[in-house]
């Protein structure tokens, strides 16, 4: 079983609240070596077989249809997920 | 001169003396929205060519949503129309963030809707939003406490598959920044009409509180005084157009694509919103603007040029959130949550310990200078020179050609009166239900329940009631109503009548509640105004709006008015939303729009007339919309919204409930369904008297109309005081038992029970959305 990862963020020149709250709430806590911090959202596409060009190609579609806002946020990568076939029975797993 | 430590990619920094020695320098003014006289008149003010700094604003300050130039010849008579006695209660007016209302006891009022209509179709989510956010700011501006929130919103057609999408992110947006600030929504309106599918109007109104001593106004005035930008960071968001500047002049490898929208964050601006009152309570702020559009551009120019004239402005000092930004993008970027204050420098530290203590980020960024300049330097490079009134105040001015379309008189003579007509007593039950069940006359609880309706504790009134109440002092229960309204079919049969009726219904709907009228704000939304036909539109809804204010003695005291409004060449409805501010002594004495109590009496107030042109059973039932609307009664309006404030302060009725849109079919739905109490009603008295049929009475939707529950030992007292002053009067019902089979029984047509009725009435909306 193949796996895609999908990566979204907020475009660089939109204002990221979330972003904004956890570079307060770092500096707050003592990490005050994070100057800003940007948050975005990953997506993890499992697919049957070995991740193709074809299966990335429809998985960008996706990205652009479902996955991002095209208005405030980007599609950063589209990308198989290596570690997909041997973390399978471990979720934990820190890419 | 060797300071510049720009980064980003920028090679050349197009400043004042390099524009005085390059005169030839194409600029791109048409890409910036610029006609071709409009920038040589750039030139004659400047005697020479603008830096691309100066273009910049120019252009966003002489765009129509900045400058008003189509609309102002015919805003004007806002102005004229007033007299000194409507004044009398206004402590400030047009021209101003937003009026401000005297309400007695010290205490004003003030309040503004405006449109953010092509952000929310983009980004139906964050254009919602940010439209919240700012009119927040534009009351904020005032120095008043923000008390509520209401919106407009108008949607294509309900079944239309893009429909879901727009209203899902604006309802959501709404909700979501209004309900982070801790903001009561108290009403609003909610249309649903196939002209504005391709755009929706998404408006939004605010309501702040004052007192007298607190007002301010945005200038900047005093030699010395600092120019402070605080709250968020400016970034490259909202920049929309000027990404064209940019890339045009400077950047050889290809537009940067800056997005047009913003993003809000409601919860920077609370915390702009206590750290500005604590500013005001402290004195240590001499004026105030919020940035909205245009930025910085309108900032400092409008704050210039109300004020002595004089500013210097240093542009590195405004705090980035992109070190990227390029100047002209700084000045005209539209990031949310930021004001802009004057302050003395003996006061400087002080304002400064406040920012800090709400941890709002504050730079001073200039001063006041002598002399009638406003210079921007970007790292002692002087990239801005030019007199402020000639970007703020004195654009560009258009007699734009108007014309009656020819379509009109087709239009107006396609009457409703020949329609087919329910009669017996049966198709008229039908036609109850099914226009109870009618996307504009349905329950809208699905909305108004992703809304705080009751946070800080002060409402009174909310949705589904006629009017928003909030109250202002805690001590006395002082307080305000207000109210929008617009029937747009009404405005499209005639524009004149159309705004009128707007004001008169939404008026009506103040003194509903029991709160009398002072003052109106409109949002004005037409199509594009180089239609002569529109243009027409526009100047027929201006002039009928100021007469009627005149009439009523309720002064427009600001807006706003938005304009291209239209798919392809299709125009929307012309949509003037009008609303009124009302004052009442004590919030707790507001009328409610249901009744309760078994027993007793219900009274018709007005007259009905055989007026189905533009009525929801028209448009619902036959799908037409034709003929003239409903004739203006403005007389009529002001003696009952007098009858209905008496009736209210000498607790005379119980109820009182409106009558619009779907007539009076509707208002008895509603006031049955508000606390699921049934009513008996005859309506032979009234048929007889008006002569009209049954059919008519139900459905006609004729002005100066409300129903009200009157306490049988109310009764005698109630109707002495409409014989006296001459108010038409029928007592058409009884309030009936609260109990499970609870019906709206209409004697000699039809019963409904209450459960069939809810039905009919409730699920539409959650239905199709959820």
């Amino acid at each position: 079983m193949g796996r895609i990862v999908v990566d979204v963020m907020p475009k660089p020149e939109i204002l990221d609240p979330q972003g904004k709250a956890v570079a307060g709430a770092l500096a707050r806590l003592g990490y005050d070596e994070f100057g800003a911090v940007r948050q975005g959202k990953r997506f993890e596409l499992e697919v049957d077989g070995e991740v193709t060009p074809e299966l990335l190609g429809r998985a960008r579609e996706a990205a652009g249809l479902l996955l991002s806002n095209p208005v405030i946020e980007d599609v950063v990568n589209v990308s198989a997920d290596e570690s997909a076939d041997e973390s399978a029975d471990d979720d934990a797993v820190v890419s | 001169m060797t300071g510049r430590t720009m980064s980003g990619a920028t090679t050349h920094l197009d400043t004042v003396e390099h524009a005085g020695q390059s005169p030839d320098t194409i600029q791109p003014w048409a890409e910036l929205g610029l006609k071709a006289d409009e920038y040589q008149r750039i030139r004659a003010i400047l005697g020479r060519r603008p830096t691309s700094a100066e273009l910049a604003m120019y252009s966003v300050m002489w765009s129509e949503h900045c400058s008003y130039k189509s609309s102002k010849v015919h805003l004007r008579q806002f102005g004229d129309k007033t007299t000194e006695q409507m004044r009398s209660v206004l402590l400030a007016g047009i021209g101003e963030n937003a009026g401000v209302v005297d309400v007695g006891d010290g205490w004003a009022v003030t309040f503004k809707v405006e449109s953010h209509n092509h952000p929310s179709y983009i980004e139906p989510y964050q254009g919602a939003a940010t439209g919240v956010g700012g009119i927040v700011r534009d009351i904020l501006a005032m120095g008043a406490r923000p008390i509520a929130v209401m919106d407009q919103l108008r949607f294509g057609a309900i079944d239309h598959p893009d429909t879901a999408r727009v209203v899902h992110g604006v309802v959501a947006g709404v909700g979501g920044y209004g309900n982070c600030l801790g903001l009561p929504n108290i009403g609003g309106e909610l249309v649903f009409d196939p002209c504005y599918q391709g755009n929706p109007l998404v408006n939004a109104l605010c309501v702040g509180a004052l007192r007298h001593e607190d007002l301010h106004l945005a200038n900047a005035t005093g030699e010395g005084n600092l120019v402070v930008l605080f709250g968020a960071r400016t970034g490259g968001d909202g920049i929309g157009g000027v990404s064209v500047l940019a890339s045009e002049t400077f950047d050889e490898k290809g537009p940067s694509r800056r997005p047009a929208v913003q993003v809000g964050d409601p919860f920077a601006e609370k915390v702009l919103i206590e750290c500005c009152l604590e500013l005001f309570t402290a004195g240590v702020v001499e004026g105030i603007q919020d940035l909205g559009g245009a930025g910085l551009s309108c900032a400092t120019s409008e704050l210039a040029s109300a004020g002595d004239g004089g500013m210097a402005v240093r542009l590195e000092e405004v705090p980035l959130r992109d070190a990227t930004l390029r100047p002209e993008e700084i000045l005209m970027s539209e990031s949310q949550e930021r004001m802009m204050a004057i302050v003395r420098p003996d006061r400087i530290d002080e304002f400064m310990a406040i920012a800090r203590k709400w941890d709002v980020e504050a730079a001073v960024i200039g001063e006041v200078t002598a002399g009638e300049r406003l210079t921007i330097t970007w790292h002692d490079e002087l990239i801005v020179d030019v007199p402020p009134r000639t970007v703020a105040h004195e654009g560009p001015v258009y007699q734009r050609p108007f014309e009656r379309p020819g379509s009109q008189d087709a239009l107006q003579a396609d009457s409703a009166l020949a329609l087919p007509r329910p009669k017996t007593g049966d198709e008229l039950r039908e036609t109850v239900l099914r226009l109870a069940g009618s996307p504009n006359l349905a329950s809208k609880e699905w909305v108004t329940a992703q809304y705080d309706r009751y946070v800080m504790g002060n409402t009174a009134l909310a949705m589904p009631d006629d009017a928003g109440v909030v109250r202002v002092d805690e001590e006395s229960g002082l307080g305000v109503a207000v109210a929008t309204d617009c029937n747009a079919r009404f405005a499209k049969l005639d524009p004149y009548a159309g705004a009128q009726l707007a004001l008169s219904e939404a008026y009506r709907n103040v003194a509903t509640a029991g709160a009398t009228p002072l003052a109106v704000t409109d949002c004005l939304n037409f199509g594009s105004p180089e239609d002569p036909g529109v243009m027409w539109q526009f100047a027929e809804t201006t002039r009928g709006l100021a007469d009627a204010c005149q009439v009523l003695g309720t002064p427009v005291t600001g807006g706003n008015v938005s304009l291209y409004n239209s798919t392809g060449d299709d125009a929307i409805h012309p949509t003037p939303v009008v609303g009124v501010l009302g004052v009442m002594d004590d919030v707790t004495r507001r009328t409610p729009s249901g009744w309760r109590q078994p027993g007793q009496v219900i009274y018709l107030l007005g007259t009905t007339r055989e007026e189905l042109s533009g009525s929801e059973w028209a448009w619902v039932t036959h799908g037409h919309l034709g003929g003239v609307p409903p004739k203006v009664d403005l007389g009529a309006e002001r003696l009952l919204g007098q009858i209905l404030v008496n009736a209210s302060r000498d607790g005379l009725v119980d109820a009182a409930h409106d009558l619009s849109d779907g007539g009076l079919a509707q208002a008895l739905v509603e006031a049955c369904l508000r606390y699921d109490v049934g009513a008996r009603v005859w309506l032979d008295e009234v048929c007889e008297r008006d002569g009209i049929s049954p059919f008519t009475a139900l459905f006609s939707e004729s002005v100066a109309r409300v129903i009200v529950s009157v306490p049988r030992t109310e009764e005698v007292r109630f109707t002495d005081m409409c014989t006296a002053r001459g108010q038409v009067h029928a007592r058409i019902g009884v309030v009936d038992s609260p109990d499970e089979d609870a019906t709206l029984d209409v004697q000699g047509l039809f019963s409904i029970p209450l459960t069939e009725l809810r039905q009919a009435w409730e699920p539409l909306l959650r239905n199709t959305f959820s």
